[in-house]
């Protein structure tokens, strides 16, 4: 609603038929550029991440027929099969792997960026400046790669701050303590177990967002020139 | 002479072999090594699952065991009617109540019948019922869980054999008697038996939705024996016939005087018409004295409840309640086709296998053509009710199961084989030897209107030279064939556990699907469960003590505990954390009296100590549950009655420190 008033504004100074008060919001959606609409989409596809996971992590041993396996969502960490956290925490202290926890700080974090990235998105879909829109995209791009980065950071951490007292403790061939920390993309093999991190469907909300928003700014820089 | 006896069979044997593979060679057009196609057969590749259940009784081992058909691999035993320290089943302070009833805790029992719950005349794979046969008792099974979660002893019964079989929706499971007694118990003579003792023929009521077991009526017979029982399905339903044998009512010497009679009977009952007449308040409550055990899953504990009266109803009161068949010489099973038509009464001293119809039944009974009547029930002409009879098909017959395509199956005793007949036409069609001496067959399916065909297995009761030898004392032998041909074909010989009377066999998928992989930690309403290791603790009222101990890989909490005395009654109670599939835990001490405990996960049980010497004695998880399965262990310390050592426990730090933490006050 908010957003609708504003843009109503905004609409006055754009389009100078539209005195009528209950035809504004219908002339500015009839008369809004289609790079416009490619952006407000772009800013809504990323808050399928609330719907679904981002990530996943499968490990995968022969004795475990049925894979364990950890949904990572932008505000929380779920079994993939009942117990598997529980499992994997129970796996890990052997190692001396620290038990998943319950709540890291981003689980607060990330939900307020989206949050916000997505309103800024609408709010410049809304007002029409295709050059916002490359800006919006340079944005995401680099919060993604900070959440990247902050997810190996953890990963890590994860991987290789190990309890000194661990019941098993295994050594690289060049003497160094050996980490057990997944793979940030792909597949890697970690003692008796295979190991695979691949994105899930919020993950491929967020790019089909970022990349929407590339995309809106290449229709608006393309009807300018045409123009 | 044996060898050359052997041979000739093997030879005979291959030869049949040769026969049948043709046979299957030109309706299938397959081809290939003659041997390799039966070994393909009963082939199940590592990893893959076996196509049916079978659930075979274990006679005197007093449990039921599951195995997997065409493989004839066994899963799994699971205990019944008789202590089982493997889990600790009937040791285990939860699962003690199982095991008892009137006469006290019985250790042991004889599981004879199984029987899978139905609906609508199919098999549905919820329950499997089995009788025991010694102190009668009917046991539920739970297909969920494959535990025992219902035992309920049936009162004025001796012998409970001719059970436990299940109505065409599971209305009822039945549970008829062999020896007949006086009823009630009395202080009498055994001569005065004629015209003094009874059988009764009890229907136990099945809950719809929980399988809740209840005695809704017994019908109180003249005392003739029981034998065996089945449903009538289809058009039949609402009848129930069993066979009877000794009609001559004799106390002594059965084999010679309860084989006079040209004829014996089998009882036709209409439990419909019994049913209506007891729910509008007929028959009388009888003083009775009998257990009903049941099993809760959520706190994994079973209670057993003394029941006080039974519902008892006389069939001469009830007019046309119960029909007697005469059939010869001694039937033993009685089987009913999936239909509903036919009743076989296997006439196990008889030279002919006779078949009666229903349909001419119900037309004796509309005519009221009756050849006398005994105690007050009346007895159908034979000539009326016969439908037919197989002649001279074998020695001995004892039990028929149906393939739903016409065909029937007849075990042979004596004559040591299976014959296959047409229903209807009564023609032999196939016979093929068994190793040795058949009891049941089985056909998955079996007792139920849709019978699943494809297999056949017959269970011996002579094994001898049929595999490796093990001293005297054999496990039995049991043989599966293939029926989906024309001819039997044998596939394979595997060794059954006990003494299997009777197996209930059906399409594994139903049950599979929905086995239970662990219970929920979450769920569990011990009341001495620990659900975490913060709730661990150990409490004394008076000489007892209870151990509120948790199990994960790969410790005890507490293991470290001092502070018990002699005298003292120390009560285990172990929760295992898990919520994994597959990884119970076990229990044992030093000394202990009854038999360790096996956790499942999400499980609590118990076990009782009362130690008997003064020491520090070592605890230790019996299951390999892990790489650290062997550090799992743990110390109780016993001291003397009269010694002052505090009621002190610990786990992952040590135990004085704590101790000395406590006496200042820091810790509580």
């Amino acid at each position: 609603m908010f957003i609708s008033l504003t843009k109503a504004r905004v609409d006055f100074s754009l389009s100078p038929l539209s005195f009528n008060a209950k035809n504004i919001k219908y002339h500015r959606l009839r008369i809004m550029k289609k790079q416009n609409i490619i952006m407000i989409v772009a800013a809504l596809l990323p808050l399928g991440l609330f719907l679904f996971p981002l990530w996943r992590i499968t490990l995968e041993a022969p004795q475990y027929p049925t894979p364990l396996a950890m949904n990572i969502h932008v505000n929380d960490f779920s079994d993939v099969h009942p117990h598997d956290i529980k499992n994997i925490n129970l796996m890990n202290h052997y190692v001396g792997m620290q038990y998943i926890p319950e709540a890291i700080p981003e689980f607060k974090i990330f939900p307020t960026g989206i949050l916000i990235t997505s309103f800024i998105g609408l709010l410049i879909g809304w007002k029409g400046n295709y050059k916002w829109f490359l800006g919006w995209f340079i944005l995401m791009l680099v919060l993604s790669a900070a959440g990247m980065y902050d997810f190996y950071l953890w990963e890590h951490d994860y991987g290789h701050n190990l309890d000194p007292k661990a019941i098993m403790k295994f050594t690289n061939k060049d003497g160094t303590v050996m980490g057990f920390q997944p793979p940030l993309f792909g597949t890697k093999d970690i003692l008796n177990f295979k190991a695979h991190s691949y994105p899930q469907f919020g993950a491929l909300f967020l790019g089909l967002g970022i990349a929407s928003g590339f995309l809106a700014y290449f229709v608006g820089k393309k009807n300018k020139s045409t123009a | 002479m044996k060898k050359i006896l052997t041979s000739t069979i093997a030879i005979a044997m291959i030869f049949a072999a040769f026969t049948s593979c043709n046979n299957s060679g030109k309706t299938n057009g397959q081809s290939g090594a003659l041997s390799s196609n039966v070994a393909e057969k009963v082939y199940v590749a590592p990893g893959e699952y076996d196509e049916f259940y079978a659930f075979i009784s274990g006679g005197y081992s007093g449990n039921l065991t599951v195995y997997g058909l065409p493989s004839g691999r066994m899963f799994k035993e699971i205990p019944v009617f008789s202590q089982f320290p493997t889990s600790g089943y009937g040791y285990s302070e939860e699962t003690k109540p199982m095991l008892n009833t009137s006469h006290g805790f019985i250790p042991w029992g004889d599981s004879h019948h199984p029987d899978i719950s139905q609906t609508a005349g199919e098999i549905d794979g919820r329950f499997i019922f089995i009788n025991e046969n010694n102190t009668p008792r009917i046991a539920k099974i739970d297909l969920k869980t494959f535990e025992t979660t219902e035992i309920i002893e049936v009162p004025n019964s001796a012998g409970n054999h001719s059970s436990s079989f299940v109505t065409e929706n599971t209305e009822y499971v039945v549970a008829g008697t062999r020896f007949s007694v006086p009823i009630p118990q009395r202080d009498m003579p055994i001569k005065e038996y004629k015209g003094n003792f009874q059988g009764a023929l009890s229907f136990i009521s099945v809950a719809p939705e929980t399988g809740n077991m209840d005695i809704k009526f017994q019908v109180l017979m003249p005392g003739f024996n029981y034998d065996l029982s089945h449903p009538g399905r289809g058009k039949s339903h609402g009848w129930f016939f069993f066979t009877t044998y000794n009609t001559e009512e004799a106390s002594t010497l059965l084999e010679v005087n309860a084989s006079q009679n040209d004829k014996d009977f089998i009882a036709a009952v209409n439990w419909k018409k019994i049913e209506e007449y007891v729910n509008n308040g007929g028959g009388t409550m009888m003083p009775a004295d009998y257990a009903h055990n049941v099993y809760d899953e959520h706190t994994h504990t079973a209670t057993s409840t003394m029941k006080k009266e039974v519902r008892v109803v006389n069939p001469s009161e009830v007019p046309g309640a119960v029909y007697f068949l005469p059939t010869p010489k001694s039937p033993h099973g009685c089987d009913v086709d999936p239909s509903g038509e036919y009743i076989v009464g296997n006439g196990k001293l008889s030279a002919n296998l006779t078949v009666h119809s229903f349909t001419k039944m119900l037309a004796a009974i509309e005519g009221e053509k009756f050849d006398g009547e005994a105690y007050g029930i009346p007895i159908l002409k034979f000539e009326d009710v016969l439908a037919g009879s197989v002649e001279q098909p074998g020695l001995g017959p004892l039990h028929t199961e149906f393939d739903g395509k016409g065909n029937a199956y007849t075990t042979f005793f004596i004559s040591s084989e299976v014959v296959k007949w047409k229903l209807g036409t009564w023609e032999v069609i196939d016979r093929k030897p068994t190793y040795y001496s058949v009891g049941h067959l089985t056909i998955p399916g079996g007792n139920s209107g849709k019978p699943q065909g494809k297999y056949m297995f017959a269970m011996n009761k002579i094994t001898k030279d049929r595999y490796l030898p093990t001293g005297p004392e054999m496990e039995h032998s049991a043989q599966l064939y293939d029926i989906s041909g024309d001819k039997m074909e044998l596939l394979l010989d595997f060794p059954t556990h006990g003494e299997p009377h009777y197996a209930a066999a059906m399409r594994a998928d139903l049950i599979k699907e929905r086995s239970q992989k662990i219970y929920d930690l979450e769920d569990n309403k011990h009341p001495y469960a620990a659900k975490s290791d913060d709730d661990t603790k150990v409490v004394r009222k008076g000489n007892e003590v209870h151990i509120y101990m948790t199990t994960i890989r790969s410790h005890f909490s507490p293991d470290n505990i001092e502070g018990i005395k002699l005298g003292d009654k120390v009560y285990f109670h172990v929760t295992n954390l898990e919520q994994d599939f597959d990884v119970p835990h076990g229990f044992a001490v030093l000394g202990q009296n009854t038999s360790e405990l096996l956790i499942m996960p999400g499980q609590t049980k118990t076990s009782v100590w009362e130690p008997t010497k003064v020491g520090v004695w070592p605890f230790y998880c019996t299951d390999f549950c892990s790489a650290l399965h062997q550090e799992m262990q743990g110390y109780i310390r016993v001291s003397a009655a009269n010694a002052n050592t505090p009621l002190i426990w610990s786990m992952g730090e040590d135990i004085e420190s704590k101790q000395f933490l406590k006496l200042r006050g820091i810790l509580f």
